[in-house]
């Protein structure tokens, strides 16, 4: 049996049933992520005064995927309009520099995720707080039984509130250091990871669902310009119309980072 | 008809695409600036501007690339239904910061 209205438009709606259902499932979309802002907004001004994280995250890196993230969507419209003019050599080229540019920008992010979660805050005894990125451990380094050492390239810093605003006179003139702390001196240690405090936690759940959207788009991506492109050659307006839909959703994955980017990155 | 349904032109395509990204470009240095500016006293005014910059900037995207400009009407009618949750997702998270519950322990 024939799956209707794949390539004519359905006479009711004016439109193919594939594109009506993207753009149903990318209202549903908007109000998820919609739900994850509010919990942003939310979480933000609650915030104790002082203690709500800025300049925690790399500009340049963010500025880098915000590019890449724009010129993919952009190859990825120019892939559609190459299939609307049959030339299947340079949907090829244009797909196959989205799923590149798709490529670089996770492993930016991965890159990003992991300068998390080698960056320690270490809560001291004497009441000041070592913070910094994890150098070495000493083999026998063991915080429940008090023995060894961990090194830290980093500084000290006698309120945590100093810790919050990187940005800051203060936090720019610090001289980061390796710092060697026994693991008798220490009352408490964690690195940035998403239970590190509210901030992380919203900056990874956003984060962190926005590249799950980005790995499941570049690998319906990638099916287009593999195996899935036979369909080239038995039914072409079909396959454009399916590189119209996925295209669409790409965007929306592109629109959301543009709102991600400021929001974490530079506010 | 919409703009995805007219006949298409690979190099008009791409002098857009060249048009989109000069200004995405342009729009994401404006953000940067005003972030790392002293623009007010506080943060208020500055997340003002950066998020208003980025509506221009998602406008282009939804606008253009996505074709939203000139699509059909059942589309426009799904998004609207969009704007409005959301914006009463919105308007539900502004209202539920100006009141806490009697009794609530306030920073």
């Amino acid at each position: 049996m024939e799956i209707p209205y794949t390539v004519q438009n359905r006479p009711d709606t004016g439109i193919y049933n594939a594109k009506l259902g993207i753009w149903l499932f990318l209202a549903s979309e908007v109000m998820l992520f919609g739900g994850l802002f509010s919990a942003y907004v939310l979480l933000r001004v609650g915030a104790e005064p002082g203690m709500w994280p800025h300049g925690w995250l790399n500009v340049t890196l963010g500025t880098v995927n915000t590019l890449l993230l724009a010129l993919s969507a952009i190859t990825t419209l120019l892939a559609w309009a190459a299939c609307k003019v049959r030339d299947f050599g340079k949907f090829k080229i244009f797909h196959g520099c989205t799923i590149l540019l798709a490529l670089t920008f996770l492993g930016i992010k991965s890159y990003e995720y992991h300068d998390k979660l080698i960056h320690y805050e270490i809560a001291l005894t004497n009441g000041k707080f070592a913070d910094g990125h994890l150098v070495e451990k000493s083999k026998d380094f063991d915080l429940l039984k008090k023995i060894g050492t961990v090194t830290l390239h980093g500084h000290i810093v006698e309120d945590r509130r100093e810790l919050m605003d990187l940005r800051s006179s203060e936090a720019q003139a610090a001289k980061h250091e390796d710092i060697t702390i026994a693991a008798a001196d220490i009352k408490k240690m964690g690195n940035y990871g998403p239970r590190h405090n509210t901030f992380t936690a919203i900056y990874f759940t956003l984060t962190g669902l926005h590249a799950l959207h980005i790995l499941g788009g570049t690998l319906v991506i990638f099916y287009f310009w593999g195996p899935g492109s036979r369909m080239w050659k038995t039914d072409p307006e079909r396959f454009t119309n399916r590189i119209e839909v996925s295209g669409l959703f790409w965007h929306f994955v592109d629109l959301v980072w543009i709102f991600l980017f400021p929001v974490l990155y530079l506010t | 008809m919409s703009e995805s349904e007219k006949p298409v032109s690979l190099q008009s395509y791409i002098r857009l695409c060249v048009v989109v990204f000069i200004v995405v470009v342009c729009t994401t240095s404006a953000m940067i600036a005003t972030s790392f500016s002293h623009v007010g006293d506080g943060w208020t005014l500055k997340v003002a501007i950066i998020l208003g910059i980025a509506v221009v900037n998602a406008f282009l995207v939804a606008g253009y690339l996505m074709h939203l400009l000139s699509e059909k009407k059942l589309i426009y009618t799904v998004l609207a239904f969009t704007v409005f949750f959301f914006i009463g997702l919105m308007g539900l998270t502004v209202w539920a910061t100006n009141g806490f519950p009697p009794g609530t322990v306030s920073h």
